[in-house]
């Protein structure tokens, strides 16, 4: 590592540094984009064999090369421009969607030593970022001019800012109990316990002794991310695509990008403030990055698993879901915690 | 208290769990796609797919142009004109068929006085430009001579339910 550093710092000078964040950056975005594109051919194959299909299997052994088939067939198609929108904002808006479902990558750690920018604030820095992500979604509504892509914005607008209050107060309880925002503390913190102490470091993750928020967190996180059963925004039988009906091309291709990008980063959340991130779950094997990558694909799985099974809820039913039912049960569980944690029962100390 | 019941029910997710339990049995279930070009399903010797027209073994056409097809076609997707034949017999000069009007209904075939117009099993057809898939009399003819002994051992099979 050294070695690689002196010779890039012989070879760069002064903007080494630079340059270095910016191999970095590759080293993170380019399997993220690789993760995505076959998260796109998984997605099909596990719900074609939930519906008793076989999914794609014509391209390459498996269908292994559907993903790029799909990817060249949107790069070569044209991006058409409704003439009445406006033209600005339009091309802006899938730009920013998919910048921070990338940017949000920049804190997320991989093992407790493998994180781009390992900095204090972290949860809030991804709770920041990954609501600019709504903007996208608004101004591409916006723009277009058509009024189903208005009315998936609209749509889109309320859920994002309904469920990122749920999803808060979930997170809320996992910084009281890790006591730190950073998230490579909230990892640590979840390899101690008693249970971490006999061998069997999976039941002291925060995913037991805050159960509610988890189920909370992980529902809120498939609402955030407009996927089935909460993708009012795009609403295929109704408002036939919601934000993104007026493009096409790669303009398109952004929006599904940042779409699956932000899948797998809420499913890399979940695995790191409830699943205990790369830690191992028995005491005899040793962590590593293969836990995290194991967790993500099981909560990602768990992402397909929804879509299979769970038709869409309707619009009044999911405002109720998460101002009537996740708001309460997240205050109350806030406190519950707050107490058992000043308890002498409290199990995090 | 039913009510209580139902809120504790659905705070633990159990229809969900439910749901998922079904999906997820179905995820190891034996798959039942049809791989289309190398399989096929079984098909009925009733089977109505690409038109022909017959002839009788001596070589003469069927067709003595009684227009009951053309006649009962519901999207009038037949088109004959006919007139007597040097011999003095009743045949069509013209006999058109046009496939892409044509809703397989199967109605021509059983109009027919004299099992002329048939369905075939064929239904792996195509046309490239506009107009291919009008078919004429001499295209009709032919596709009766090519399908001829799967066209009779059809119309043997479902005699009996006649």
């Amino acid at each position: 590592m050294d070695a690689l550093m002196n010779f890039g710092q012989g070879i760069f000078g002064g903007v080494w540094p630079a340059v270095w964040t910016l191999i970095k950056i590759v080293l993170i975005v380019a399997p993220l984009m690789l993760g995505v594109a076959y998260l796109t051919l998984a997605e099909r194959k596990v719900i074609g064999f939930m519906q008793v299909r076989i999914g794609p299997n014509r391209v390459g052994p498996w269908g292994l090369i559907q993903p790029i088939a799909d990817g060249l067939k949107l790069l070569f198609k044209e991006i058409i421009i409704p003439g009445r929108s406006s033209k600005g904002i339009f091309l802006i808006a899938p730009m920013l969607s998919i910048a921070p479902a990338l940017a949000a990558w920049a804190v997320v750690p991989f093992t407790d030593t493998l994180v781009l920018a390992n900095i204090d604030a972290s949860l809030l820095y991804i709770m920041a970022i990954t609501s600019i992500g709504v903007y996208g979604v608004i101004l591409s509504g916006w723009a277009s001019n058509s009024k189903y892509a208005f009315l998936g914005a609209m749509r889109s607008a309320a859920q994002m800012v309904s469920y990122e209050i749920a999803m808060g107060f979930s997170l809320i309880c996992v910084l009281m109990v890790s006591n730190s925002l950073n998230l490579v503390e909230i990892v640590n913190i979840q390899d101690k316990g008693r249970f971490a102490d006999w061998g069997l470091s999976f039941l002291s993750w925060n995913w037991l002794p805050l159960f509610p928020m988890f189920i909370v967190y992980l529902i809120s996180g498939t609402a955030e991310l407009n996927r089935a059963p909460f993708d009012v925004a795009e609403g295929e039988s109704e408002i036939v695509a919601g934000f993104h009906i007026e493009y096409s091309g790669m303009a398109f291709a952004l929006f599904f990008l940042a779409e699956y990008a932000n899948m797998i980063l809420v499913a890399a959340l979940t695995s790191i403030m409830f699943l205990g991130g790369w830690l191992s779950p028995v005491g005899f094997l040793p962590d590593g990055i293969v836990w995290l990558l194991a967790k993500m694909s099981f909560v990602l799985f768990l992402f397909l698993w929804f879509r299979a099974t769970f038709p869409r809820y309707r619009y009044d039913q999911l405002m109720r879901l998460g101002w009537k039912v996740f708001v309460p049960i997240c205050l109350v569980w806030l406190v519950v915690v707050g107490v058992w944690m000043m308890s002498p029962f409290t199990i995090w100390n | 208290m039913g009510s209580m019941k139902e809120i504790f029910n659905s705070l633990l997710l159990k229809e969900l769990l439910k749901g998922m339990s079904v999906t997820g049995k179905y995820f190891f279930a034996r798959k039942i796609t049809v791989q289309y070009p190398e399989e096929k399903t079984p098909q009925s010797f009733r089977f109505r797919g690409l038109h022909a027209l017959r002839r009788y073994p001596n070589g003469e056409e069927r067709c003595i142009a009684c227009k009951l097809c053309e006649a009962i076609c519901p999207a009038m997707a037949i088109t004959i004109e006919a007139e007597p034949r040097d011999d003095g017999s009743r045949r069509t000069t013209r006999y058109d068929i046009d496939l892409t009007k044509c809703i397989f209904c199967g109605f021509c075939e059983e109009a027919c006085p004299v099992d002329a117009v048939v369905e075939t099993r064929v239904f792996e057809y195509h046309g490239e430009k506009r107009g291919d898939l009008y078919y004429t009399k001499q295209m009709l003819l032919a596709n009766g001579d090519r399908y001829e002994d799967q066209i009779a051992q059809d119309r043997q099979t479902d005699a009996p339910y006649r």
